[in-house]
């Protein structure tokens, strides 16, 4: 029979066939780890007596509750909340324990969970990977089957390197067409997830396709992959080709020589079949879209640019109405209008969705010789203590702080607002994160999620401003 | 794990569509390294004014509605983060059961993972349901997990579906990691046929 990407990936990790009675045991490739869902687990395997099985299939970071404040004189990036120093330190204990390499906060290779994966070469075509973190689904983007698992799931892998998994359904997910310039994969996923809803996905694994989906950058299909989780899917991939090979090339921890030689060569046969048929199918044109913003309480509630706030009357049921009447009352918008040219307060730039060295080479080239709004604070945080060296050596934090702009530490930073990088109460911000729920960057905080290229454009004017007019300036 | 057969318990009513793990916990209490103390941050944002006191209007507040154990809420419950802190805090606070028309994938694994028992009905046996307790704040439910069923005030009873193996785990009080860890031989010989290297050990 016909096989998608998926059932190349999910066959090829059954140690153990689901049966009427019991999961499929699945075998995991690939743990990463951090301080925020990962204690707990420990505690259970130390209750029981069990040891980690695969320490070299594990790897931890630090990247939820740490700080992105600035280094002090010596060197270190202070944590001050107690709470987040005692669960560092458990992670660090953790590790130590049990034999797990830890990217230690503020070192080389430190940062969001998401985007070292990828950058140090971990993060392989066809291989299981999972997080206790529901971005997980980043990684599909290499052709790997990726996604969030919680605790105890976190404690099952740590003792066995299996999860019990049933089988989910695929999801053909088609974009075609081309992308106008100041459209953005951000855009396509924010589109994607707007047309279907936060709950579309549900039960399904995506699997993203199409001319538009091929002419990406690895950067670009992780952010797509990245957001699968807003559309309701636990996972989203995309078949490797030659733009994943050459990106893993000569990577860290990708293999090297003839065994990259060979792992290109079963890489090869993990594209879906011609034949293969999937569960549900979704499409979108890509060459319809504009740049896309959010107005509301949960990532699908998102408009063209330049549309108007969604009215009542708009919405197909009691529920959307309720829905949206509770969204635009926290928001404080009004339907009907426009969202361009609302003011706002805060622009935030990183998180696991769009913090890699491209989103912030596209940002730096607009903020160039300018500067950001008055009254406005701009936060550009890197993905990993990679992408902010990279970045220095390019010089585009010069460009950010002379614009106006914070230069910060690697970490998920205001995304979650876990620590003090958080959006006053009341606020608006124009995020580049992948969450805009009540609350999910500080109390009260009104989150507009949007591209790089929309955040900047409207870090320039202080007001909600289309990226388009950005390039119209060139 | 205590095996659950069958409990009766009031029910209360959220009937808000996709509510998100960050309204059922928020991060700022996702700081802790173990599960205790997780049901006070449950639903703060609905449960609590500005200036901390109790919201008297929040469902859960209501004094009919003390003592709920069965929580009806709306579609794609527990969408968002993958925070296992989501059900530890619903159960922490007491609740036994989530009744809803669909579950956000990873938070329904969550729960059953802790015998908090997610319940799918469909729309007509959840719209019953919102009008039951909106007539008689005190209803009650009954779920029989042996049988798969959920029995309304009325005496209808409607099944639910559920995964076997959970199913089987939690009416027999039996955890998955245990079963897990007898698959070791299974485990090892699959280790030694995989073309995956990779060593995290650089
Ligand atoms: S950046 Fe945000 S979404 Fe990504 S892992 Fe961190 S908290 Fe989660």
């Amino acid at each position: 029979m016909p096989k998608t990407l998926f059932d190349h990936v999910w066959d090829a990790h059954i140690v153990r066939p689901e049966t009427p009675d019991t999961p499929a045991v699945l075998y995991i490739d690939l743990h990463l780890i951090h301080e925020v869902t990962s204690p707990q687990a420990f505690t259970e395997l130390r209750q029981r007596g069990l040891r980690v099985r695969r320490p070299d299939r594990t790897l931890a970071t630090m990247d939820h509750s740490t700080p992105t404040t600035p280094r002090n004189a010596l060197g270190i990036i202070p944590v001050i909340d107690p709470q987040a120093i005692a669960q560092l330190d458990q992670l660090r204990k953790n590790c130590a324990d049990f034999g797990i390499p830890l990217f230690e906060l503020g070192s080389a290779n430190q940062g969001i969970v998401h985007v070292i994966g990828p950058e140090q070469g971990l993060t392989q075509p066809g291989m299981t990977i999972v997080c206790g973190d529901s971005h997980t689904s980043t990684h599909g983007a290499f052709g790997a089957l990726a996604f969030g698992i919680g605790t105890s799931e976190v404690g099952h892998v740590l003792a066995s390197q299996c999860l019990l998994q049933s089988r989910p359904k695929t999801c053909a997910v088609r974009i075609e067409g081309q992308l106008h310039p100041g459209v953005t994969a951000k855009d396509i996923i924010l589109a994607l997830i707007a047309k279907y809803g936060v709950g579309g996905g549900t039960g399904h694994v995506f699997e993203y396709m199409g001319e538009a989906m091929r002419a990406l950058s690895m950067e670009e299909r992780m952010t797509i992959c990245n957001m699968s989780i807003e559309g309701g899917a636990r996972a989203g991939m995309v078949a490797p080709d030659e733009t994943t090979f050459a990106y893993i090339a000569g990577r860290p921890y990708a293999p090297k020589g003839a065994d990259f030689d060979a792992a290109v060569a079963r890489w090869r046969t993990l594209p879906s079949d011609p034949e293969a048929v999937f569960d549900k199918e979704m499409f979108l044109d890509a060459t319809s879209l504009a740049p896309m913003i959010t107005y509301g309480t949960n990532p699908g509630m998102g408009i063209p640019i330049d549309a108007p706030v969604p009215t009542p009357e708009q919405m197909p049921d009691a529920g959307s109405r309720q829905e949206l009447d509770a969204a635009l009352s926290y928001m404080k918008l009004e339907p009907g209008k426009p969202l361009l040219g609302h003011p706002i307060d805060v622009v935030f730039i990183g998180s696991c969705t769009n913090s890699r060295i491209n989103d912030l080479r596209q940002v730096a080239h607009h903020l160039r010789g300018r500067k950001v709004a008055d009254g406005i604070r701009v936060m550009v945080v890197p993905g990993s203590q990679q992408v902010k060296r990279q970045a220095e050596e390019e010089g585009l934090d010069t460009i950010f702080k002379a614009a106006g702009a914070e230069w910060r530490e690697a970490g998920c930073s205001a995304c979650l607002g876990m620590n003090a990088d958080q959006v006053p109460p009341g606020k608006y911000a124009v995020s580049t994160s992948n969450r805009n729920f009540v609350g999910r960057q500080g109390p009260g905080a009104r989150t507009l999620l949007a591209s790089p290229l929309t955040a900047v454009a409207s870090a320039l004017t202080g007001v909600v401003t289309d990226p388009r007019t950005l390039l119209d300036q060139e | 794990m205590e095996p659950i057969t069958t409990f009766a318990g009031k029910a209360v009513a959220l009937p808000i569509d996709n509510v998100d793990t960050d309204q059922v916990i928020p991060a700022k209490y996702l700081k802790v390294t173990d599960k205790s103390g997780l049901a006070e941050g449950l639903f703060t944002v609905w449960r609590y004014l500005p200036d901390g006191t109790p919201n008297p209007d929040f469902a859960l507040n209501r004094p009919e509605a003390a003592g709920a154990t069965v929580l009806v809420a709306g579609r794609n419950f527990g969408c968002g983060s993958s925070r296992e802190h989501a059900p530890w805090a619903l159960a922490g606070y007491g609740f036994k059961a989530i009744i809803s028309p669909y579950f956000a994938d990873i938070f329904r694994g969550n729960a059953l993972k802790i015998g908090l028992l997610p319940v799918t009905v469909d729309e007509e046996t959840y719209h019953e349901l919102l009008s039951h307790i909106e007539e008689d704040p005190e209803t009650s439910v009954t779920i029989d997990l042996a049988a798969q069923q959920v029995i309304l005030p009325g005496g209808r009873a409607v099944s639910f579906p559920i995964d076997n193996f959970a199913r089987h785990c939690l009416l027999n009080g039996i955890d998955q990691l245990g079963f897990l860890m007898q698959q070791d031989e299974d485990i090892c010989s699959y280790e030694a046929a995989s073309p995956i290297t990779l060593n995290t050990h650089l």
